[in-house]
């Protein structure tokens, strides 16, 4: 056998191996859309509990792409996703109000929380408003750990910071730090250096790396968190797939969809609270 | 930190449960990487070789940008591929992103520049062995690339391996144009990173142990292969 036989032999099998491998895709024939995500919805297990009910129902694959509310926002407006499931009502109005999206309506809602090191160096612990909290927390120059990724977290965390009148940038770098990540990985990153982080209250109930931190501030009605679903505008993007999106929609705001919502719990605790309308 | 332990203790309940969901994962990492490694190589190898025998004005300056490609973060990889494949790129059209293919696209320019810089200099370093036995003959460009590429093939295996090697490892790329879609585009590094932000460390190291343990079961096969067939060829 010569040599240039030798590889030509070894790349054909080498091709041939692989080409083999090559499994054909999960859902060839099936429907599917590309749901673009919060993080919060997936790190909870919410997803991994409902969509297999609408799947069960519709056979329609619900692929979701999980990532900080700003980057979903960026990705739905790049035609890449037929559904955006966010939770940073502003943000989503003017989605809707650019013609990106069709109409947003409400889904259901939770709320923020701010953690905190058990030995609570602002002693904001028990504290209800939330603005005040962030004042104590700037003047006792304790560590807070922010997402600094424009998502939703770290949007209603900028508006709390202008309602305690603290000028971040300024501590920027100082007490203030921003992670540029994930809630998980803003969270791994405030319980490693004993900061005070907000984060939504799904994420921290299922987040497992907890260490000594608590619950320092809740029930400020400014730390309300709304989620809300977007259909993608066929018209700006023609690829959408219009009916199997609307088919998804209709269902998480229908009676069945929000009690299937209501139903997830993650030890004993409620995770979302359903306040969707079908219409 | 107990962490660790208990890191090991799940990956091996991982590993030998044999559950479906894990196997997927290690299935698609293993399919992915493994075809961006065949892409890679088959392109990699021949601008490798190609550039260790030919002389061109300029072949200094591909040199240098050939060798410094290798250092291409692949977040920047990642985002140079979505911007192209998404729907708003030139490529939407192809409706490729979030699918297995964009990510065998991104790992295989990842490491696309370590295959052919590596083979560069192997071949290069034979090739200079063997030139004057070429000039001799009179050897055509084709023949002798062939030639080259045949008896470097040992050295050219581990030149795979560190390709394999960083395909398999990279997530920044895979999980922007991938976008850890769960039982379509999720691999074992995606599902690293979507552990740990959960903030359960002990199953992403664990998950990480499992992927150390495939690398390591790759690596020692090849090395075995290899001394069958080097004893083989010598005896």
């Amino acid at each position: 056998m010569t040599t240039i036989k030798r590889i030509t032999f070894g790349a054909a099998a080498l091709a041939l191996a692989v080409a083999a491998f090559q499994a054909p895709p999960a859902q060839a024939d099936g429907k599917s859309i590309i749901v673009q995500s919060t993080t919060s919805t997936q790190n909870s297990g919410l997803y991994d509990y409902m969509l297999p009910i609408f799947e069960k129902k519709t056979g329609i694959k619900v692929n979701v792409v999980a990532v900080g509310t700003g980057q979903a926002i960026k990705n739905a407006q790049n035609c890449d996703g037929d559904v955006l499931l966010v939770h940073a009502k502003p943000a989503e109005e003017k989605f809707v109000n650019a013609g990106f999206g069709v109409k947003r309506s409400d889904v259901m809602y939770n709320d923020f929380i701010v953690v905190g090191p058990a030995n609570d160096p602002a002693k904001v612990g028990g504290m209800k408003d939330a603005p005040k909290a962030f004042k104590m927390i700037a003047a006792a120059n304790a560590i807070f750990a922010s997402r600094g990724d424009n998502s939703g977290t770290h949007k209603k965390e900028v508006r709390l910071w202008k309602a305690a009148e603290v000028d971040i940038k300024k501590a920027s770098g100082e007490w203030y730090r921003e992670t540029g990540s994930g809630m998980g990985a803003t969270l791994n990153a405030a319980v490693g250096m004993g900061a005070y982080a907000l984060t939504d209250r799904a994420t921290w109930i299922s987040f497992k790396n907890k260490g000594t931190y608590k619950i320092q501030v809740e029930g400020d009605k400014q730390l309300f968190n709304q989620y809300g679903i977007i259909l993608v505008n066929p018209k700006k993007c023609p690829k959408v797939k219009q009916a199997e999106a609307q088919t998804f929609i209709d269902w998480v705001l229908s009676k069945d969809g929000q009690d299937t919502i209501a139903s997830y719990k993650l030890n004993g605790l409620q995770l979302f609270f359903p306040n969707g309308k079908s219409s | 930190m107990q962490d660790f332990g208990e890191a090991f203790f799940t990956a091996f309940s991982l590993l030998f449960s044999f559950d479906a969901d894990l196997m997927e994962v290690i299935g698609l990492s293993l399919r992915v990487s493994l075809t961006a490694l065949l892409v890679a190589g088959l392109i990699g190898l021949s601008i490798g070789a190609l550039l260790a025998v030919t002389r061109f004005p300029g072949r200094g300056v591909a040199l240098v940008v050939v060798n410094s490609m290798m250092g291409l973060p692949p977040v920047v990889v990642g985002l140079i591929i979505y911007m192209l494949l998404s729907n708003a790129g030139p490529l939407g059209f192809l409706g490729l992103l979030y699918t297995p293919t964009a990510m065998i696209i991104a790992q295989a320019v990842l490491i696309l520049p370590i295959i052919a810089a590596l083979s560069r200099q192997v071949i290069e370093d034979l090739h200079n062995e063997y030139a004057d036995q070429f000039r001799s003959f009179c050897v055509p460009t084709g023949r002798m690339m062939a030639e080259l590429l045949w008896d470097a093939r040992y050295s050219l295996l581990t030149v795979m391996l560190a390709g394999l090697g960083r395909a398999m490892a990279e997530v920044g790329a895979v999980i922007i144009v991938g976008g850890n879609i769960n039982h379509l585009t999720r691999v074992m590094t995606t599902t690293i990173a979507l552990e740990t932000s959960k903030g359960d460390l002990a199953l992403a190291l664990g998950l990480g142990v499992v992927l150390l343990t495939i690398a390591l079961t790759i690596n020692a096969a090849v090395m075995g292969l290899n001394a069958t067939a080097k004893r083989q060829a010598y005896a």
